[in-house]
């Protein structure tokens, strides 16, 4: 074929990871064999057995051949759906999705995995198949029992005969008969009979869309089954197919190949260990960061809109330009136009910018989905019954916000089922349902993303938390904590609750590190929890990491701006709360606190630090719980910034969290009041 | 010309020639590829960054990008010179391992576009330690004139970054 299939391959793969996560979804919503959910996950696996088929993929197609030929039995009601099937497709999913990875990233899958998952899924058609007996390999074709084995795999018969019957909507879907001939032609030698007498006789009933002809089709040559078969891969299901062999006239058989499990392999067959299957739900590799993303058409259309009611209201500032030129007598009638232009193109600017901001958001369910999987896995694993929740899925959040939450919620999900949720005995003898319920919610509140994980389970005990917070020395001996400033002593580093850790969690990756990563985001963590009723995580994210509100402000004749969401308060000093530590070290007194007041213009080697004057003016803010004082010289207004990374032509620069562009066009530096108040409780650092 | 080997804009290119655009720092003349250049800006003042060295003016929008900009004259040494009308930034893509950066240096002014041959680059001699060699991809000699050609990955890449993430290293310690 001449059309370069490269550029579909990457369509072709992220339609196929998309279609393992449905098959996924719907493989673990599978209750009892309903015919309809088992359709679509035969859809799902047909599509990519199509596609990989068509790149080439033969290993992958192969495969998926026979978790269709499973699944098209379950649907026939041939096999149940019983849940260790479920379980092996389940695995399947995991293989398929190895196998597309070891395409996409020109790596190998597991080639011993493959096998066996292959084997494991043969030995199972082999059990269901009705003429099989222990011992003789049942070689018997998917379908309809009909002996295959005298096919064409080794014997070579002289070409093969195919029967092809289209339903009358063939044409309809884009599939053309006359490419398929041509491609078998390419096979080998090929004569083309057409049966005409489906044609009906009466004109008014003849639709020229549809397809009223059925042909024979005798190939001659050495191709396989499999390559004529492939051939009509994409019209599978839009015709009657049937292909023999030249030689035998008599036996007719279906388009589904053999599969020939040997009895060795089904004795062989061992079941999977499940600690496998949970470590796979939640690796990492689904949280790959993608490079393009799926956006609704609704919101392109939407921005074709704003752009152009932005082309009006530009011809329109041209056209008040040129009446200005022509007659400048009419200047105020002018003017007043100009302004309501004015009024106008700002009303577009904000409103493109809040569309195209939208672009960037992308449903939460894409990290939800992989909950049910993990959930399932883990509980088998640890015998346990949990109901696993998902609401608010269809909650937006910024693409990138959402790629690094996946880790964070694996392992708080991990947690609550782990260590939250008890042994169904456990929870009968405290008296509650023997299942237990986690809830993972998304929702939007002032600005925010917040994600709650809940689970009624045995809750946190703030006594042993504490306990083990004074072992580490995190609390001194003295010090008093309400019981929700213990609760958030779980996202300290160094406090392990060590005597928990099983195989499950404890990967490494531990309740501080998920707090970093939240707080990366921009975002916090904290936790409620209520012995014996549960608990609750609430992580609250930003909507977006591109825009924020800022406040601007003046340092020197330099133009700065704060997030908005650090000030504290903005306040004018009082001499008498002004205090010197060490002599060189101002502090202010605001309330019961004392503060550190930072001279930016010397912590940023712009001046000489200067004495602080009598009435100063001083934001105090707050970051990582450091509060910081900043000498300004004046307030400016507050306004939305979009924040552009230094990184991209530079680097980071400490003290900055990236810079932003004025009105004006000038650049303003976005401060980072965390690595100020780092900076400034470090030693005196004016650079050398 | 005493060096038939180098020949101006107006000739056309012949193969193995690369073009340079050449600009002058105290009447000294320095070339880089034509094709790392993205455009030529006049001087506009940039929004300085904290704890960077000197030659690191600050930064600057180029069409909603940041950009930082390199004094040339005070990178290498040189007397700085105040800025005027003719004082130009050339924005150069600088190639790096891991992307492509883009940088403006800020020069006393934009002089020429030649051809030059690979062969007629002469190895930079030893320079001394002030200045390292390595970025200067070698010297040519066009109409008597010397032309130093520089080797803009080298000079603003990673040796660039690298010394200002020592000051960094030493302003976070």
């Amino acid at each position: 074929m001449s059309i370069d299939m490269a550029q579909f391959i990457d369509a072709f793969l992220e339609e196929s990871f998309e279609g393992l996560e449905r098959m996924e979804t719907e493989l673990l919503a599978l209750d009892g064999g309903d015919p309809e959910t088992l359709n679509t996950i035969f859809r799902c696996a047909h599509s990519i057995k199509g596609g990989a088929g068509t790149f080439g993929f033969g290993a992958i197609s192969g495969f998926t051949h026979g978790v269709e030929t499973l699944l098209d039995r379950m649907r026939n009601g041939e096999q149940e759906a019983a849940p260790e099937t479920v379980n092996l497709l389940l695995r399947a999913v995991d293989t398929l999705r190895a196998q597309l990875h070891a395409a996409r990233d020109g790596g190998e899958a597991d080639a011993a995995e493959v096998a066996e998952v292959r084997t494991l899924i043969e030995a199972h058609l082999g059990d269901a198949a009705p003429a099989s007996e222990a011992g003789t390999p049942p070689a018997v074709d998917g379908d309809d029992g009909i002996d295959t084995s005298s096919g064409a795999h080794d014997g070579g018969p002289r070409g093969w005969r195919i029967h092809f019957q289209p339903y009358a909507d063939l044409m309809r879907t884009g599939n053309d008969p006359l490419r398929m001939f041509e491609v078998l032609e390419e096979l080998g030698t090929l004569s083309v009979h057409c049966e005409t007498d489906r044609l009906p006789d009466n004109a008014d009933a003849f639709d020229p869309e549809d397809c009223h002809l059925a042909w024979t089709l005798e190939l001659e040559g050495d191709a396989t089954r499999d390559q004529v078969q492939e051939v009509f891969e994409w019209v599978e299901d839009e015709c009657d197919l049937l292909i023999e062999p030249l030689d035998a006239d008599s036996e007719p058989t279906t388009e589904a190949p053999p599969l020939t499990p040997e009895p060795a392999e089904m004795g062989a067959t061992t079941p999977r260990p499940p600690e496998a299957s949970a470590a796979r739900g939640g690796s990492g590799n689904r949280g790959a960061e993608s490079s393009s993303m799926r956006v609704n058409a609704g919101k392109i259309d939407a921005l074709i809109d704003m752009v152009g009611e932005l082309v009006i209201t530009q011809s329109m500032l041209t056209d008040i330009s040129e009446q200005l030129e022509e007659d400048p007598s009419k200047m105020e009638a002018q003017i007043e136009r100009l302004r309501t232009g004015l009024g106008e193109l700002e009303r577009n600017t904000r409103e493109l910018q809040e569309s195209v901001m939208s672009i960037r958001m992308v449903p939460i369910a894409q990290v939800f989905n992989r909950f049910p999987r993990l959930v399932h896995d883990i509980s088998g694993q640890l015998g346990k019954q949990i109901e696993l929740t998902l609401k608010g899925e269809y909650t937006e959040v910024d693409k990138t916000v959402m790629e690094h939450l996946g880790d964070p919620l694996v392992h708080l999900v991990r947690n609550a089922v782990d260590h939250g949720i008890e042994m169904p005995e456990e929870r009968a003898a405290a008296g509650k349902p023997e299942t237990g319920q986690v809830t993972l919610e998304a929702f939007h509140r002032g600005g925010n993303v917040v994600i709650e994980i809940r689970d009624d389970g045995k809750g946190m005990d703030a006594d042993r938390i504490l306990a083990k917070a004074r072992d580490a020395g995190l609390v001194g001996p003295n010090q008093h904590l309400d019981r929700h400033e213990i609760l958030q002593l779980v996202f300290e580093p160094g406090l392990s609750t060590a005597d928990q850790v099983s195989d499950l969690s404890g990967r490494g990756v531990g309740m501080d590190v998920v707090k970093k990563n939240i707080r990366g985001l921009g975002g916090n963590v904290e936790l409620e929890s209520e012995p014996g009723k549960g608990s609750r995580l609430t992580i609250r994210l930003p909507l977006t990491l591109s825009i924020m509100d800022g406040q601007l402000l003046k340092i020197g004749d330099e133009t700065f701006v704060i997030p908005l969401i650090a000030i504290v308060e903005s306040l004018q000093t009082l001499p008498e709360s002004v205090k010197q530590a060490f002599g060189k070290l101002p502090l202010y007194r605001l309330r019961d606190e004392y503060i550190p007041i930072v001279d930016l213009a010397a912590l940023f080697g712009r001046t000489e630090p200067s004495p602080l004057p009598e009435r100063a003016l001083l934001v105090v803010a707050e970051a990582d719980d450091q509060r910081v004082a900043l000498r300004v010289d004046d307030l400016l207004g507050q306004q939305q910034v979009v924040i552009k990374t230094l990184e991209t032509n530079f680097r980071k620069v400490p003290g900055t969290a990236g810079a932003t562009i004025l009105g004006d066009g000038q650049v303003a530096l976005i401060l980072d009041i965390a690595g100020i108040a780092r900076m400034a409780s470090g030693r005196d650092t004016r650079a050398a | 010309m005493a060096n038939d080997a180098t020949q101006s804009i107006h000739d056309p290119a012949t193969a193995g020639e690369d073009q340079y655009l050449t600009f002058i720092l105290a009447e000294e003349e320095y070339g880089v590829d034509i094709l790392r250049v993205q455009e030529i800006k006049g001087w506009e003042r940039p929004t300085p960054l904290p704890n960077t060295p000197d030659y690191i003016r600050g930064v600057i929008n180029v069409r909603g990008m940041i950009v930082p900009i390199i004094d040339m004259r005070m990178r290498f040494g040189m007397e700085p010179m105040d800025y005027g009308p003719t004082t130009v930034v050339i924005m150069l893509r600088v190639v790096g391992e891991e992307r492509e950066r883009v940088m403006g240096v800020v020069v006393d002014a934009v002089s020429e576009v030649y051809s030059i041959g690979a062969d007629n680059l002469q190895p930079a001699p030893d320079f001394g330690t002030r200045i390292g060699v390595n970025f200067v991809r070698g010297l040519a000699t066009v109409e008597e004139q010397m032309i130093l050609v520089l080797d803009i990955d080298t000079l603003l890449g990673p040796g660039l970054i690298a010394s200002t993430d020592a000051i960094e290293a030493e302003a976070t310690a």
